[in-house]
């Protein structure tokens, strides 16, 4: 039996009877990604020793009827941006190649608390901006000397920022992830690798010990091989925050229990500018035919419009380098992270004549531990938050924000939830829009509109291209919109079977 | 359309005229970037960021044509405001020692800095 290709519904089953142990599980885990890691590169860190200590727990536990929760003994990959207390950490950047972090944060607290077991820190775009995890400063695919690589076809990107969590659970390397999205990062890497990801309300989930990029715009959240999953690993994610104020202290339901099997009455609104110009035709076919299903699920389909919609993408790009050029300020080389106060000036530091100023201190460990995508959104966002720029760019941009709001707030007055393709096109190959960034932020478009706004979304497999490259469907809900969105997606996976589609690895 | 020439207006159309006279950024505003934001570039870098930015700055300038006249700026999606955290001394749980891995100079239980003063 292949236990690394279970589900964590199908894996508590068999824990819970005896019929497999923690220990088993996560030992078959970890054989797979010395395996075929080397090849995929989802890991930046595999943490051996602490996952099978966890393990062990996890048995003890349950022998002696202790068992903590659903998760309990369960393997899960952690996106490399979430603080592990003495785990390396690192961002995907140079700038924390040696950082051991001093506590941890909220989300694997909680986790552990339920018993999961921590299997390794994944791969991600540096500072997890990105959509390919082409910005990390880490060649994780050892076998190819490259960063992760998809599954799916080993020369294509495999999404991002949170490509490395993607990989791993398409690859049967983990039994579920964690992710970040922020402008799409958990929904483009689930459609381009064939799992489910979701995004949940802004507010949902806690950010506390999440490296910040955005902070009005960052949720964390599930990435899973079905939606039954996403449920069971949002249900331990979620809960109020005394550490982060943006949290909400509305209740968290029981997400996995009592998930819909059927769509009538489901008002779905298909927004007629996500399915416009630019979509590449297969996933455009791939999307309208999972539309098609849903109707004959007795869903009711209603065209909808979103102009403001087109705007999205130039709010994000203001608004989140602003944020980033804030929250990256921190990495400054004076109390954590690469230095320039170790590595000093020309080799003379602190007793030379010619020593270093606080400035150089600054200037010379960013310039050094930054990727290039970094340094561009630090400035990027210094320079419209500037004076004489601010009110042009940042404030405009805040104003719009509103309006994106509002009209999608408007629009789900009359629909429960919107269905759209995840990004315009499959899997490109690397180095196709590494020259251009702009093209690179291009490929958002369909994502970003959600984050602004608050809104849950989600992404699951819908098909796959002629050149068997996944296709994701994204489902979009109003805020605290969860529930309908993984009601409505599990019963999508009762009538299809893209998600139980493997990669040949 | 009733055309007022009001503050509001007055405010968009400063708005729209900015963006849609914007140069490319020049070597000498990329440098200023540069330092506000304490990153030390290459030349090399210097003139490829100004290419990339300029790009994206005419990219993001689209939005000059929205018109936000009594539009409030949202900042914040949640609705919460003036979160307070009850005023508890609560131990952290992080140690000197955690935090010296990390320093790069740590002395006594202080970082290590260079001086601010002459």
């Amino acid at each position: 039996m292949d236990l690394h290709a279970l589900t964590i519904k199908s894996a508590a089953g068999k824990l819970n009877s005896g019929e497999i142990t923690s220990v088993e599980l996560t030992k078959s885990i970890l054989d797979r990604i010395k395996k075929v890691d080397p090849r995929v590169g989802a890991y930046i860190t595999v943490c051996e020793k602490e996952a099978l200590e966890m393990a062990e727990a996890s048995d003890k536990r349950r022998k002696s009827g202790k068992t903590l929760s659903e998760i309990d003994g369960i393997p899960i990959a952690v996106k490399d941006l979430y603080l592990t207390k003495g785990i390396l950490t690192t961002a995907a950047s140079k700038i924390l190649e040696d950082f051991i972090p001093p506590y941890e944060s909220t989300v694997t607290q909680k986790l552990w608390e339920a018993g999961a077991v921590l299997i390794g820190k994944t791969n991600l775009d540096q500072f997890a901006m990105g959509s390919s995890t082409e910005t990390s400063a880490y060649k994780t695919a050892t076998e190819f000397d490259s960063t992760t690589r998809n599954p799916w076809d080993l020369e294509r990107i495999p999404g991002g920022s949170s490509g490395g969590s993607a990989a791993a659970v398409a690859a049967g390397l983990c039994i579920a992830a964690i992710g970040t999205d922020t402008g799409g990062s958990i929904r483009q890497p689930a459609h381009l690798c064939s799992i489910t990801g979701l995004k949940p309300t802004y507010g949902r989930v806690s950010r506390y010990g999440i490296m910040a990029m955005a902070s009005s715009l960052d949720q964390a959240g599930p990435m899973t091989k079905t939606v039954e999953d996403a449920a069971i690993l949002l249900k331990y994610m979620s809960g109020h925050d005394k550490h982060d104020s943006t949290s909400s202290e509305k209740e968290v339901p029981k997400y996995n229990n009592g998930l819909k099997t059927k769509v009538e009455g489901l008002k779905l609104g298909v927004p007629k500018e996500f399915l416009g110009a630019g979509l590449d035709p297969e996933v455009k076919k791939i999307v309208e035919d999972a539309i098609k299903e849903y109707k004959k699920m007795g869903a009711e389909i209603v065209d909808v419009s979103l102009p403001m919609a087109k705007y999205a993408l130039a709010v994000y790009y203001i608004l989140m380098p602003v944020e980033v050029s804030s929250n990256l300020a921190r990495y400054d080389g004076i109390r954590f992270g690469h230095s320039a106060i170790k590595t000093g000036m020309d080799g003379e530091f602190p007793n030379s004549e010619s020593r270093m100023s606080l400035e150089d201190v600054y200037s010379i460990s960013r310039a050094e531990g930054f990727g290039a995508e970094a340094k561009r959104r630090i400035m990027l966002g210094s320079y419209v938050s500037s004076a004489g720029y601010a009110d042009a760019y940042y404030k405009q941009a805040l104003k719009v924000r509103a309006l994106i709001k509002e009209e999608f707030d408007k629009v789900f007055e009359g629909v429960d939830l919107l269905i759209a393709p995840v990004a315009p096109s499959p899997a490109f190959k690397f180095g196709e829009k590494t020259d251009d960034p702009l093209a690179m932020y291009l490929s958002d478009v369909l994502t970003v509109p959600v984050n602004p706004a608050g809104l849950p979304a989600m992404s699951l497999p819908a098909g796959f291209t002629k050149d068997n490259l996944p296709v994701g469907l994204q489902l979009i809900g109003p805020m605290w919109g969860e529930q309908a969105i993984l009601d409505a997606g599990h019963a999508f996976q009762q009538v299809t079977e893209h998600h139980k589609a493997k990669p040949k690895l | 359309m009733n055309f007022v020439l009001d503050s509001a207006t007055i405010y968009s159309l400063k708005v729209i005229i900015f963006l849609v006279t914007m140069p490319k950024l020049s070597k000498e505003e990329i440098a200023h970037i540069a330092k506000l934001s304490r990153l030390k570039l290459t030349d090399e870098e210097v003139a490829r960021y100004s290419d990339q930015l300029s790009d994206v700055l005419e990219y993001v300038g689209q939005l000059g044509e929205v018109e936000t006249d009594n539009v409030p700026p949202l900042n914040n999606v949640t609705g919460l405001s003036n979160v307070y955290v009850e005023d508890k001394v609560e131990t952290s749980g992080i140690t000197a020692e955690d935090i010296a891995k990390n320093a790069p100079e740590f002395k006594d239980g202080t970082f290590v800095v260079p001086g601010v003063f002459e």
